[in-house]
């Protein structure tokens, strides 16, 4: 929030301010101050809200032409890609924009967890963010069934199973969501309708989550609290926009190398081949931004256990701001936790690996270890790191580093209990 | 309820205020039953509850997969091998004992769906360590009798309701 009080210059202007303070907004927007060390990885804020828009407007017109019935569903898809005009680059740019999406989210979480976006004042915003992921994979998931090839059939027939897991209501639950006995017509068409629904309900939430961004405002590579607006900070416009608009330039040539050059290479062949109950593929694998998941759930030999390790993967991101006992934000000042970090990123990555493998021998082995290091980095590790630890001095403000001399206090942080960890 | 304590005593607006509470409460509920009730399995589903398969023209170790309310149903007609096989298994080295004698009734004619019990994918026939059928998504293995031996699946493959009409038909469902 901006310190200052706005009023728009012209007479229109301020008439229609006071009946409807939209002015005020836009002027709040442009002006939000910004600490003025953001790196590139900051940028992914806005990237991920044009992936949103993109996967909205791209889906829009794309449900003109497709046709949600199990009989129509795999041809209406193909008469996109060869009739329809320009059908083609609408379905590749959706598709491989939902790989962009999670891209741009991955390393949007990332950068969080290196920074420490998500401790205080900040666990709204990241858990926020956490119901935000969760819904791209609800929204993910069922836009890859709709075209009713071999794999939306039998991706969906796993993932609904796991529900199925559930004590005595599972078999109830999943015929719900089925409304049949197997995934059928009925499945396909309440899909459709769910996966239009999500991403308006995800554009609110980025609302939301853009709000409770504004209230404390950003945190930044050095993670300490800034004075706003300071010498700290510089306005959101032009600043951040322009390289913010950089950033989505060089991420839009990655997302058309995909679309252009490569717009099957993260799909599965076996999705060009129609839906047939009757034969399972011979190597079931979702899409690779679920793979991590995936490798957790096969790395249990119990059905029900092996859906609450899934589920518990995910949701033990929520408790995050709360396990990592560190007041120390920025892993700059965090040597240890640096280490673990880096190690997290190779486990992570490891278990997308076995993910795609199929579950045996040593894959199943490297995922039970991969698997199990997962949950002792947030349940052991972080809790732990931050009483032992040893974190470096921090800087009593962004510019102080740069320029040296004596720290303007004024714009040092207030917290105390920070002040002793530097001591 | 303490009547004489003044500011713990229920009055009538308490009162009108749970009322309020419990009939809005029923009323949200009615209301959204349909809207939840309305996903479940529709009447036309329900009509296709059962099929007839010939089954004249299999041979000894042929399988027959059919569709049945959506699902594929195996039905396998065993060797004299197979049937040993599924037989001489001792009981209580089973994940989810279960007798042959119980499973196939005529010990000739195996019918179940073939749906593996851990994800629901269809099963490979003639496959897997124990010569019965093996599931190619996560790898759980079934013996002769469509039993659980191998692999993450909880049950045994589930065996339908079905009759032989006469000997060469028979009604799943």
């Amino acid at each position: 929030m901006s310190d200052h009080e706005y009023t728009p210059s012209s007479k229109f202007g301020k008439w229609f301010n006071d009946r409807l303070p939209l002015l005020t907004l836009a002027n709040h927007l442009t002006d939000y101050p910004t600490p003025k060390n953001l790196n590139y990885w900051w940028t992914f804020g806005g990237i991920l809200t044009f992936c949103l828009i993109t996967q909205i407007v791209t889906g829009l017109v794309l449900a003109m032409h497709y046709i949600a019935h199990a009989d129509m569903a795999f041809s209406s898809v193909e008469h996109i890609m060869r009739d329809v005009n320009y059908g083609w680059l609408l379905r590749y740019v959706h598709a491989n924009g939902a790989s962009m999406f999670f891209l741009a989210v991955y390393i949007h979480i990332f950068r969080s967890l290196f920074y420490g976006s998500y401790k205080s004042p900040r666990e709204i915003i990241w858990i926020l963010g956490i119901i935000i992921y969760l819904l791209m994979m609800a929204a993910a998931f069922m836009g890859y069934v709709l075209p009713w090839g071999q794999m939306s059939f039998w991706g969906a027939t796993v993932i609904t199973n796991l529900f199925s897991a559930i004590p005595l209501v599972g078999e109830s639950i999943t015929t719900w969501l089925w409304g049949g006995y197997s995934v059928d017509n009925p499945t396909l068409t309440r899909f459709f309708t769910l996966h239009y629904l999500i991403p308006f309900l995800i554009l609110g939430l980025v609302v939301l989550h853009i709000w409770a961004l504004h209230v404390p405002g950003n945190n930044n590579p050095v993670g300490i609290d800034i004075k706003k607006p300071s010498k700290d900070t510089v306005p959101f416009h032009p600043y951040i926009v322009i390289k913010d608009a950089f950033a989505l330039l060089m991420f839009c040539i990655v997302f058309a190398l995909f679309v252009f050059y490569q717009p099957n290479i993260l799909g599965h062949a076996d999705n060009y081949i129609e839906a047939d109950p009757l034969v399972t593929p011979a190597h079931i694998v979702p899409e690779w931004y679920l793979l991590p998941f995936y490798a957790i759930l096969r790395s249990v030999p119990d059905k029900l256990m092996g859906v609450v390790a899934m589920l518990s993967a995910i949701l033990i991101l929520a408790a995050l701001p709360w396990l990592d006992t560190s007041k120390v934000r920025s892993a700059v000042f965090r040597p240890l936790f640096r280490q673990f970090y880096w190690i997290l990123v190779a486990d992570v990555l490891i278990l997308g690996y076995v993910g795609a493998m199929p579950a045996e021998g040593l894959y199943l082995l490297i995922a039970r270890v991969a698997t199990a290091y997962y949950f002792a980095h947030f349940l052991i590790i972080l809790p732990v790191l931050g009483w032992k630890e040893k974190t470096t001095p921090l800087p009593l403000s962004i510019t102080e580093p740069v320029l040296g001399g004596t720290p303007n206090l004024a714009a040092a942080r207030s917290d105390e209990k920070i002040e002793k960890t530097i001591k | 309820m303490s009547d004489q304590k003044d500011e713990k005593k229920t009055n009538r607006r308490d009162f009108l205020f749970t009322a309020t509470a419990a009939a809005g409460a029923v009323g949200v509920g009615a209301a959204v039953w349909p809207l939840v009730d309305q996903m479940n399995p529709d009447a036309s589903v329900k009509a296709l509850a059962s099929t007839e398969v010939d089954v004249s023209s299999m041979q000894p170790g042929q399988s027959l997969t059919v569709l049945w309310r959506g699902k594929p149903v195996f039905i396998k007609r065993r060797t004299e091998d197979e049937i040993k096989k599924a037989r001489t298994v001792d009981i209580n080295d089973l994940k989810h004992p279960e007798k042959d004698e119980d499973r196939a009734k005529n010990p000739e004619w195996l019918v179940m769906l073939g749906i593996c019990t851990h994800l629901g994918c269809v099963p490979l026939t003639d496959k897997g360590d124990y010569d019965g059928w093996f599931c190619p998504c996560h790898g759980s293995h079934y013996d002769t009798s469509g039993r659980i031996r191998k692999g993450p699946a909880p049950t045994n493959m589930e065996i339908p309701k079905y009759e032989f009409v006469n000997t060469n038909t028979i009604k799943i469902g």
